[in-house]
């Protein structure tokens, strides 16, 4: 199996960008270009409630940790969990620092609601996937939480979820090597992007600029 | 496309420029002139020796607002440059092309494309608007002589056959810029352009303006994150923004000469407003730099449709959406960078 250096990892939190749009993971990630709009900065602000960085709290058999730092060598990703509960269990594995055994669970904070594609919950099955490369387990299921509903939301990691989240690191990892900033087919969801105004999606439209200027020629003679 | 926010021009030159908390605040000796907060600013320019606390500068460079230093009489002193922003790979594509003597050909090619076809377009409109008052067989002649050139500057296979048609067209077209002056004749003619120093009325506000619009420019250049130092027609001179200057081509006649002759033509400004020294360099006075600060900022707010974009958006915002543009061809979205054609 491949496995990637370590200033080859990339952002799991890409994983969300790249579910949405892959032109706007390469524009963030490649080209290092990051507009705040309300909604990054809302977002922020949860994110900032729930890491609170590497605090740990134990609530009965269950510890609660805290932006928790993993990393995957297989899929070449890095990255924060927002929680991950710790659960004391008989067929659990070895935690560092403490006694008996646990059942990892991640849990991703978001601040909306749940979405109708599925870029959270690959994200979040990223995370699972780190952990158990990290911790050597299996884990089953992890939690969405949203913002909006208060609710947490069940994911189980099948076959089929993981087999798309390695599909969607890979393709990360080509375009990335690539640097290439794909265009993309403009749709109604370029309206709440946050980089629509660095991205232009018009661009991605087939635009001629050859055809601009040949026009404009024709019309000045 | 992004909200224009606000330029602030200091033109006192008693003023220190400091930061309190989120916001600048512009102090005169002991008392405090101005404060306005940095989120509504874009950028910041001081004419005259005026100080500025490391503080500002540094908030200014985070949150990339642009703070410019000018002498007095208006010439660019210098400029606050914080750290090189991401986009590597934007910069390191700009470098190569610029290394490329044939694609640098084929860029500079669209940015004097746009200088000409804009610059025939002010001929046009002028003849258009004052058929009565202005020579049209000699406006018309030289606005066909630009039309030609257009092919020719297509057709150009180096950068020094560029120059020499962008020369000619320059030439063609300042020859009938005095025409375009309408009122106060006595005072404000056109026989050439001067710089160092200007030596008549036209040639001091063209240069001053020109120098608010290099600010401008760079600074929309450093915003997309492109380096405003490497050119593609200007070729690299330590020192000089020559990316900038590249940009500037296509905005100079249709966005700061035509504003210069408004405002000869409207008698915004008056020829009291300038002196001239023993060596006949024209200086403008505060109160004249201060209305054209003020004019240059009311028609930043004015509304046009950009021509390629098709989208609507202030004059103040050309320079950046022309940045974007040029980023994204360079990134490779786009076939060629595409000139800002005014119609």
């Amino acid at each position: 199996m491949t496995e990637y250096n370590e200033e080859d990892f990339l952002l799991l939190s890409g994983i969300q960008h790249f579910a949405f749009c892959r032109r706007q993971w390469a524009l963030i990630h490649i080209e290092q270009q990051w507009q705040e709009n309300l909604r990054t900065v809302e977002g922020n602000i949860l994110h900032e409630k729930a890491h609170d960085d590497g605090f740990s709290e134990k609530r009965g058999d269950v510890i609660i940790s805290r932006g928790m730092a993993v990393f995957s060598r297989t899929l070449g990703v890095s990255g924060v969990c927002d929680i991950v509960e710790l659960h004391k269990c008989a067929d659990g594995v070895n935690i560092f620092g403490r006694e008996g055994l646990y059942r990892p669970v991640p849990i991703e904070y978001k601040r909306g609601k749940p979405k109708e594609n599925d870029a959270d919950i690959l994200q979040l099955c990223g995370q699972a996937m780190c952990l158990e490369e990290m911790l050597l387990c299996e884990i089953k299921e992890a939690y969405m939480f949203y913002g909006e509903t208060k609710r947490r939301l069940k994911i189980t990691l099948d076959d089929a979820l993981r087999e798309r989240v390695r599909d969607v690191i890979q393709e990360m990892h080509e375009l990335f090597e690539r640097k290439y900033t794909p265009k993309v087919k403009p749709s109604k969801s370029c309206k709440a992007c946050s980089l629509a105004d660095i991205c232009m999606p018009r661009l991605c439209k087939n635009t001629s600029v050859s055809k601009y200027i040949r026009d404009s020629l024709k019309e000045a003679e | 496309m992004r909200k224009l926010l606000n330029t602030v021009y200091i033109t006192s030159p008693d003023s220190y420029l400091s930061l309190d908390g989120e916001n600048l605040v512009i102090q005169k000796g002991s008392t405090e002139a101005a404060r306005l907060p940095l989120h509504n600013l874009e950028s910041i320019i001081a004419f005259g020796y005026t100080g500025a606390s490391p503080a500002l500068m540094g908030a200014c460079a985070k949150r990339n607002i642009a703070l410019s230093f000018m002498s007095q009489s208006g010439k660019f002193l210098s400029r606050v440059v914080g750290e090189v922003r991401g986009n590597v790979t934007l910069r390191k594509a700009q470098y190569r092309l610029s290394d490329n003597m044939e694609e640098s050909t084929k860029i500079a090619r669209n940015f004097i494309f746009g200088k000409i076809y804009n610059g025939r377009w002010v001929i046009e409109r002028a003849t258009r608007d004052y058929s009565e008052r202005l020579d049209a067989i000699k406006l018309k002649k030289v606005s066909e002589g630009l039309a030609k050139a257009l092919n020719l500057v297509l057709n150009s296979r180096n950068l020094d056959e560029l120059r020499g048609f962008e020369g000619e067209s320059a030439t063609q077209y300042f020859s009938v810029f005095d025409d375009l002056i309408l009122q106060q004749k006595d005072k404000f003619f056109f026989h050439g352009r001067n710089k160092r120093p200007p030596l008549d009325n036209v040639n001091a506000m063209l240069s001053f303006v020109y120098t608010l619009l290099a600010h401008d420019t760079a600074a929309a250049l450093e915003t997309v994150g492109l380096d405003p130092y490497v050119g593609f027609m200007h070729r690299d001179r330590p020192g000089r923004i020559s990316l900038a200057l590249d940009l500037m081509e296509e905005l100079r006649n249709v966005y700061a000469d035509r504003f210069v002759i408004s405002l000869i033509n409207k008698r915004v400004v008056n020829f009291s407003g300038f002196m001239q020294k023993e060596d006949g360099a024209v200086i403008m006075d505060d109160d004249t730099r201060r209305t054209i600060l003020q004019a240059w900022q009311n028609r930043k707010q004015e509304k046009i449709t950009h021509p390629f974009l098709q989208e609507k958006l202030e004059w103040g915002l050309v320079p950046y959406a022309q940045a974007m543009l040029l980023a994204r061809f360079i990134r490779g979205d786009l076939d060629e960078y595409p000139p800002f054609l005014w119609k």
